[in-house]
C-alpha cells in the first residue's frame, strides 16, 4: 500500500461523497432488448422460436412462436387409408416413434370393435417401453450437453443404438416401425429376439447407472438445475402439463396406470416415480427412473409373454364404422390421444391430435418470467418437448 | 488467389487445393425433423462419427461453415430463414438435402404447408433419400460430396458461376 497525503485523502473524501449523491439522485435505468432464440439454435429439439424481452439479465416476457414444423397431420389424416394414417402419425414424435401408432390404433379399434389378441397386446407395450427407453435416453444425454457437459450425449447416443437395434430387428424401421395393425400386429417377434433384447436391458440399466452417478452426483448439474423453473402442482395441472412433467411436481398420475386402454400394464409389478421438488433437477430425476423402470416392465413382460395368434379376424379392406372415440396413452412426453370421427368411410372424418408437448410448451411463458438468461436453456432443455409433437 | 480466381491455376495446384478443401469441411447443421436426429447420431454417436472423413460439425456461425446440411421437412413458414443462411454462408458453399422431405415434400407431397422440397429455394449439391436416411446414407453423401469437391474447378465456385447439378 503506498501512503496517501492528506490533501489526496481530502479528495478521495470529495469523489466518494459525489458518487454516493449520484446514487441518490439518479435512478439507475437498464435499457429493454429483445432477444430472439431460433427458430433454429441447438436448444430447442427443433424449430422452436422463442421471444424473450429482457431487462438486463433478467427475463421480463417470453413467447414461444410455434408453426416452424407445421406440417398438417390433422388434414392429411382426412385424405388417408386407416393404415396409411400409421405411416404419417409415426412422425409426429420421431423420438418414439412406435409410442405414436399405438393410440390411434386403439380409437380405430374401438370404433371397428375389435381387439387384439393378447400376444400382440403384449408385444405392443413392450415396444412401446422399447420406444420410451430409446426416445428419454437421448434426453437424458441431450439435456446434459445443454448444460455444458458434453460426454453425456455420446454416451447417449451409442447405448441409444442398441434399443434402435432392437425395434429394427423386430419391426424391420429403425426409426418409424409403421408395425401397428387394426387388430394385432404385422407380424411376430423373430427368433432369438427375447434373449437378445434381456442382454440390452441390461444394458440400459447400466447406462442408467452410470447417468446417476455422472450427471446428477454432479455438483454443476445440481447447482444449474435445482430451484430452476419450479411448478407447483396446481398451476401444472391447470395449464394441462402430462407426463414425467407433472409428475415431477408431485402428481401421482400416469396413463399407463389410471388410463383404460388394453395394453398389458396391468400384467405386471411396475412402480409411478414422482418427485414433490418440481423443478429442473426433479424432471430430469424422474425421467431417470422411469427408464429404469420401464427396462424392468419390458423384462417381466417378455418373460410372460403369452402364444397365440398376432392378429384378430379384420378384413383385408377396412371401413371403419360410423362413430366417434377417443383413445390416449402414456407416451414418452406425456399423455397422447386421438379422437376419430368416422362416417364409416375408408378414411377418417375428422382426427383431432391431442399432443403432450404442445401443452407442455403451452407453460413456458408463465415459467421464464424472471428467471435469467442461461436458465431459459435449462427450463426448456428439462420440459423436453419434441416439435413435431408441438406443431404436428 | 488471383490465380485460382481467374481460373489459371496449374492442375497439379488445384489438386492440392482441392485435397485440403475436402478433408476440412465445416458443417453446419440445419436440423428440422426426424432427420436431424439421424445427422445428430452421424454427429454424436461412436458407431458412425463423421469427423473421421475430415468433417468437422458445430461451427459458430454459418458465416464459417463450407456445407449446410438441411435435414428434415422445409416448411413455407421456415424458407425465409434457410434463404438467409445460404446468403450468409461464404463462397463456395455446398448444400446436402437429407431426407425425403428435404428432396421432395416426401410424405406430406400433398400438404398444404411443406414445400416440396429444398432445391425450389436454394441449390442442393447431394441428394440423401430415405425417411429417414440411416447414418450410413448420410455418411456416403459426403463421401460424394467429397468426390464432387475432389474433381471440380474451385475457380467455377469462386467467381460465383451458376451451379450446374449433374
Amino acid at each position: 500500500m503506498t501512503a496517501v497525503g492528506a490533501d489526496q485523502r481530502q479528495q478521495l473524501a470529495y469523489v466518494a461523497t459525489q458518487a454516493a449523491d449520484a446514487r441518490l439522485n439518479v435512478e439507475i435505468e437498464t435499457e429493454g432488448m429483445t432477444l430472439n432464440i431460433g427458430p433454429q439454435h441447438p436448444a430447442t429439439h427443433g424449430t422452436l422460436r422463442l421471444v424473450a424481452r429482457l431487462d438486463g439479465e433478467q427475463v421480463v416476457e417470453a413467447e414461444p412462436i410455434m408453426g416452424y414444423m407445421h406440417r398438417g397431420y390433422e388434414k392429411l389424416a382426412e385424405v388417408r387409408t386407416y393404415p396409411q394414417v400409421t405411416t404419417l402419425i409415426n412422425r409426429i414424435d420421431w423420438l418414439g416413434s412406435f409410442a405414436n401408432e399405438v393410440p390411434f390404433i386403439l380409437a380405430a379399434e374401438k370404433l371397428m370393435e375389435v381387439e387384439a389378441p393378447p400376444r400382440a397386446q403384449w408385444i405392443r407395450t413392450v415396444l412401446f417401453e422399447l420406444s420410451r427407453i430409446a426416445n428419454i435416453t437421448l434426453f437424458l444425454g441431450d439435456m446434459a450437453v445443454q448444460l455444458g457437459a458434453l460426454t453425456p450425449v455420446f454416451m447417449a447416443f451409442r447405448d441409444r443404438e442398441f434399443v434402435l437395434n432392437q425395434i429394427e430387428a423386430a419391426t424391420g424401421g429403425r426409426f418409424h416401425p409403421n408395425f401397428d395393425r387394426i387388430g394385432g400386429l404385422k407380424d411376430d417377434l423373430p427368433k432369438g429376439w427375447i434373449d437378445d433384447t434381456k442382454q440390452v436391458m441390461e444394458k440400459m440399466r447400466d447406462f442408467c447407472d452410470e447417468f446417476e452417478e455422472l450427471v446428477l452426483g454432479n455438483e454443476i448439474f445440481e447447482a444449474r438445475t435445482r430451484g430452476i423453473g419450479i411448478v407447483p402442482a396446481d398451476v401444472g395441472l391447470s395449464y394441462g402439463l402430462s407426463g414425467a412433467n407433472i409428475r415431477a411436481s408431485g402428481v401421482d398420475w400416469d396413463l399407463r396406470r389410471d388410463g383404460h386402454e388394453a395394453l398389458a400394464y396391468d400384467q405386471v409389478d411396475w412402480k409411478v416415480w414422482t418427485h414433490p421438488d418440481g423443478d429442473s433437477f426433479a424432471r430430469y430425476w424422474v425421467r431417470l427412473q422411469e427408464t429404469r423402470e420401464a427396462t424392468h416392465i419390458v423384462d417381466q413382460l417378455l418373460d410372460g409373454l403369452p402364444s397365440g395368434p398376432i392378429m384378430a379376424k379384420v378384413p383385408r379392406i377396412i371401413k371403419v364404422p360410423a362413430g366417434e372415440a377417443y383413445a390416449a396413452t402414456e407416451n414418452p412426453l406425456g399423455e397422447m390421444g386421438y379422437y376419430v370421427v368416422s362416417k364409416g368411410d375408408l378414411v377418417p372424418f375428422r382426427v383431432k391430435i391431442r399432443s403432450a408437448s404442445f401443452s407442455n410448451i403451452s407453460i413456458t411463458p408463465w415459467l421464464l418470467k424472471g428467471v435469467y438468461v442461461p436458465d431459459i436453456i435449462t427450463i426448456l432443455a428439462s420440459l423436453y418437448f419434441i416439435l413435431g409433437d408441438i406443431d404436428r | 488467389m488471383g490465380l485460382v480466381a481467374s481460373g489459371k491455376a496449374p492442375k497439379p495446384l488445384t489438386k492440392l487445393l482441392n485435397l485440403g478443401r475436402k478433408y476440412s469441411i465445416w458443417m453446419y447443421q440445419w436440423g428440422l425433423a426426424c432427420c436431424a436426429i439421424e445427422m445428430g447420431a452421424v454427429i454424436g454417436s461412436p458407431r458412425y462419427d463423421v469427423m473421421r472423413l475430415g468433417v468437422i460439425p458445430f461451427p459458430a456461425s454459418p458465416r464459417q461453415a463450407d456445407l449446410v446440411v438441411i435435414s428434415g421437412t422445409v416448411t413455407d413458414k421456415m424458407v425465409p430463414s434457410i434463404l438467409r443462411l445460404y446468403q450468409q454462408m461464404p463462397d463456395p458453399k455446398y448444400v446436402i438435402s437429407m431426407g425425403s422431405c428435404a428432396n421432395c415434400g416426401g410424405p406430406y407431397w400433398d400438404s398444404y404447408s411443406v414445400t416440396k422440397g429444398v432445391d425450389q429455394v436454394i441449390p442442393v449439391d447431394v441428394y440423401v433419400p430415405g425417411c429417414p436416411p440411416r447414418p450410413e446414407a448420410l455418411l456416403e453423401g459426403i463421401v460424394l460430396l467429397q468426390e464432387r469437391i475432389s474433381n471440380e474447378d474451385p475457380a467455377a465456385r469462386w467467381r460465383g458461376d451458376p451451379i450446374v447439378v449433374d
